[in-house]
Parts: structure tokens; C-alpha cells; sequence
């Protein structure tokens, strides 16, 4: 049986691992390299990786502070691929084809984009096209007005993009996947958006990793049992715990979730 | 294992560096080439792929000298394909058209059926063992591996079939001839199991 993913997403932001909250206020959690090392033996199930610098960043929208980081993107993937002995989507940065390659061949499983869903609507299925839809991760940020949700982008809602017309043609457009983030929860340890989940799993007939609002192990257990989501992503609270990888799926394995065997590293 | 010397085939696939740094991480020594040199010096050889099978038995052709590779897995060197690179074993694959395999293992590739969840077949799935092989050792009767695929192998032989995995259908994720064998799902990806997986294989002689 194909199982359930639970999936620690690291925020890279001008050279340095952040944390988020609401896409606005950002702290600097350290070092960026050492944190997949940990993640890989931790036995996590996959990893993604979202580089969201103003400017090279690509997924999520933020402005303000502006930190010099002293490598490139390419010595963080060759680094990332030395340590990591499972999956990893990068995100962050990719506007054409050839910026996808580079993270595809540098050791990056999947690429995840953003932004050019929307601007340069042909961009993924160029790219499905040269290496798989498996390969091409939709991430789209959205945020609920009155009961209906909107794609957020540039930092703001786009009312005249109602989410679930959005995600219901990716499929078309090469995409394979759909990591689905909720920027009003991002950081508010309040639970996943259930019914929201729902509705686009409904909707698509590609797999969809949720994310925002994880604040408890059960939070993952739950989104999982209640939705046909895929997977469920995170990033701040795998951070705060040693094991947290361990703990996230013990959690939903003793709930009867078909998650991997929960093993202590 | 001091003269193990691993030859990683690379036709331009993308995840060559990978299962490079997997057997690097267990020690063994890797290289990555398509030289006749280095082909006939190894003592190990294995043929990584992602992408559609077309393409890539196109890019093989162009960039592996086969008869070389053919005479070395005829001498008995141990010979892993992974993922697409399990696929091009068979004889003919149906993704996109119709191109002939390598036809080291008799069978075709096909795709899923489309009733057995979301295609492509992308996570983490357990494979259930058919009999003990020497690249199962240490393994669980029930080890979950990393999938991303669309299409899957179909045997001729069920005697070549070393595991299978249940999505929508039962497929072959690891098939086994003599000295020839391959895995459908990544090992390089796969945590702890890929590598014992990637052990077993280096370790054979």
C-alpha cells in the first residue's frame, strides 16, 4: 500500500534558515546545510527545500530585511545532495526551463515553482515535458475572503483568482504534484485547513501536500485521516523538536494512518 | 569489499550523481562513466534513469558502448538498473509509441492502470518479497521504497520477478536474472532500506 507522507520543508531566506509566520516576520534559524543532514537521518519520507530570498526567491512573496549569504544556490543543491538519501523538491528562483534543469541536475528529485504558474503559464509544461510531471511541484499560496479562497501572490491576494479554478487546470499544465499553502496559518500552530483540502483533493486528480498550521503532531494525523491528501508538509515545529521526525509519524501510525514505520534514529 | 569499484552509467538522465554519492556514503568506491575503460575495470555496474522510455533507450544507444557493457554482464559482473533504468531491460516499452528495450529481461513496460490511484505512482510503497535474493538480505518481508513512476515492467517469467508492489495492479519492482537486475523504485532514495539494498548489490560477486 502506497503510504502517507509527512515532510519537514526547510525556508531558506538570503542565506539563512528561517522560520515564518503569516509570510511577514521571519527568524533566522541558522545554518542551512546542516539542518538536511538531520532531516536524512531522521529517516524523514521527503524534504523540501523553499529558497524564498527577495528576488531569487520564487515561491512566497516577503520584503524586508536583506542579508548578504555567502554561497550559491548550486554549492547548497551539490551539499544537499551529498547528505540527503531521500527525495527533495527545490523551490525558489526557477522562472525558465533552464533554471529547473540546473536543480534537476544538480541533484534536486522535483522543482517547485511558483510564481510562474501564474506569469508564464507555459514554463511547466515545458518542463514536464523535458523531465517527467512527476518532476514538477505547483506551489500556490492562498489565503479565504468571505468563505472563498484566493491564490495569494506578490504578496497579496488576487481576487480575480479564485483558488480552485486555479489548481483544477495544473494537471493540464504539467504539473504533478500540488504542495497547497494556507498563508493565514502559516505559522499559527492552528491546524491544517481541512475542508479546504477536501475540496481540492475532490478536485484534482494529482496527489496534494498540505501546508500551514501544523502546531501538534496530531495536526498531521488528522489532515491525513480526514482528507485524501498525500502528504503534509511543515516547517517551523519539525525545527523545535529533536526526533521530530519520529514523533510526527509515531503519531499517525498509532492512529492507523498509513504512514512508514516510525523508527528511532 | 577493497576491490569493489562501482561504474555508474550516465546518458544524460539526471540522477547519476545521486546513487554516485549513496555508494560513496557506504564506502565503496564510484565512478561515473560511459568509458569502455572503465566499464571493463569496474567490477560493478549500474544503469540510474528517470524520464520516458523512449528517450532514454534513444540516449543509451548514443551514449553507452553496448557490446562492450554486453560482453561484461555476459563475464558475470553484477548489473543493477534503476527505475527507467529497470525498464530498458525489457524488451519493448509502451510509453509514447513503441521502442525496443535492451531485451536483457523478456518483458514489456506499460502504464499503470489508471483506476489504481493518481498516475504517476509518486511515495513511498512496500515490496512484497517472492523468494530470498542475495540483494534482499537484511531487508523486512515488507520494506517500504521510493516510487516515482508511470509505467511499470510486465515479466514473461514470474521466476524473474524477485518482489512485487501493490498499486492498482501487482507489479515487479525488483526483477532478477542471473547476474542482471533491477529496481523500479530509487534506492538512493530510500532511507535506510535503499541503502542496505545498494550494500547488497556492491557486495556481490
Amino acid at each position: 500500500m502506497k503510504k502517507k507522507r509527512i515532510i519537514p520543508v526547510l525556508l531558506l531566506r538570503n542565506g539563512q534558515l528561517v522560520q515564518s509566520k503569516l509570510f511577514k516576520e521571519f527568524k533566522n534559524l541558522g545554518n542551512p546545510f546542516k539542518a538536511v543532514e538531520r532531516f536524512s537521518q531522521w529517516d524523514a519520507d521527503e524534504l523540501i527545500y523553499l529558497d524564498i530570498s527577495d528576488g531569487g526567491g520564487d515561491s512566497f512573496s516577503r520584503s524586508d530585511l536583506k542579508v548578504g549569504s555567502n554561497f550559491s544556490i548550486t554549492e547548497l543543491l551539490i551539499e544537499v545532495a551529498k547528505s540527503a538519501t531521500m527525495p527533495v523538491t527545490f523551490g525558489g528562483g526557477i522562472k525558465t526551463l533552464a533554471d529547473a534543469e540546473i536543480r534537476l541536475r544538480l541533484g534536486a528529485d522535483k522543482i517547485a515553482i511558483n510564481r510562474i504558474l501564474i506569469e508564464s503559464p507555459n514554463v511547466s509544461t515545458e518542463i514536464a515535458s523535458k523531465f517527467g510531471s512527476q518532476a514538477v511541484v505547483g506551489s500556490v499560496d492562498c489565503s479565504k475572503i468571505d468563505g472563498e479562497y484566493y491564490v495569494y501572490h506578490h504578496g497579496q491576494i488576487d481576487l480575480n483568482l479564485k483558488l480552485i479554478d486555479f489548481v483544477r487546470n495544473l494537471p493540464t499544465r504539467g504539473v504533478g504534484e500540488i504542495l497547497l499553502n494556507v498563508v493565514d496559518r502559516d505559522g499559527m500552530k492552528s491546524g491544517f485547513e481541512i475542508p479546504l483540502y477536501k475540496r481540492v483533493t475532490d478536485e484534482v486528480g494529482i496527489p496534494v501536500i498540505a501546508m500551514g498550521g501544523a502546531g501538534t503532531w496530531r495536526d498531521f494525523a488528522s489532515a491525513l485521516a480526514e482528507t485524501d491528501l498525500d502528504a503534509v508538509a511543515a516547517a517551523n515545529i519539525f525545527q523545535h523538536f529533536d526526533q521530530s521526525v519520529y514523533l510526527a509519524r509515531k503519531a499517525a501510525y498509532e492512529l492507523g494512518i498509513p504512514v512508514r514505520k516510525p523508527t528511532l534514529m | 569489499m577493497s576491490n569493489v569499484r562501482i561504474c555508474v552509467l550516465d546518458y544524460g538522465s539526471g540522477n547519476v550523481a545521486s546513487v554516485r554519492n549513496a555508494f560513496d556514503s557506504l564506502g565503496f568506491e564510484v565512478l561515473i562513466s560511459n568509458q569502455t575503460h572503465d566499464i571493463k575495470a569496474s567490477t560493478h555496474i549500474a544503469l540510474p534513469g528517470v524520464g520516458a522510455f523512449g528517450p532514454a533507450m534513444e540516449n543509451i544507444i548514443q551514449e553507452i558502448p553496448l557490446d562492450i557493457l554486453e560482453l561484461e554482464i555476459a563475464k558475470g559482473k553484477p548489473f543493477l538498473g534503476i527505475c527507467v533504468g529497470m525498464q530498458v531491460l525489457a524488451n519493448v516499452g509502451l510509453e509514447d509509441g513503441r521502442f525496443d528495450g535492451l531485451s536483457y529481461i523478456p518483458g514489456k513496460v506499460e502504464r499503470l492502470p489508471e483506476d489504481g490511484g493518481p498516475i504517476p505512482h509518486i511515495g513511498w510503497n512496500n515490496m512484497n518479497l517472492k523468494f530470498d535474493h542475495p540483494l534482499s538480505k537484511g531487508l523486512d518481508e515488507d520494506s517500504d521504497f521510493y516510487f516515482v513512476h508511470s509505467y511499470a515492467f510486465v515479466a514473461e517469467d514470474p521466476r524473474n520477478v524477485v518482489g512485487t508492489t501493490h498499486y492498482g495492479v501487482d507489479f515487479p519492482a525488483m526483477i532478477s536474472k542471473n547476474n542482471v537486475m533491477g529496481v523500479q523504485f530509487h534506492p538512493e532514495k530510500s532511507q535506510k532500506n535503499g541503502l542496505q539494498l545498494l550494500r547488497n548489490f556492491a557486495e556481490l560477486s
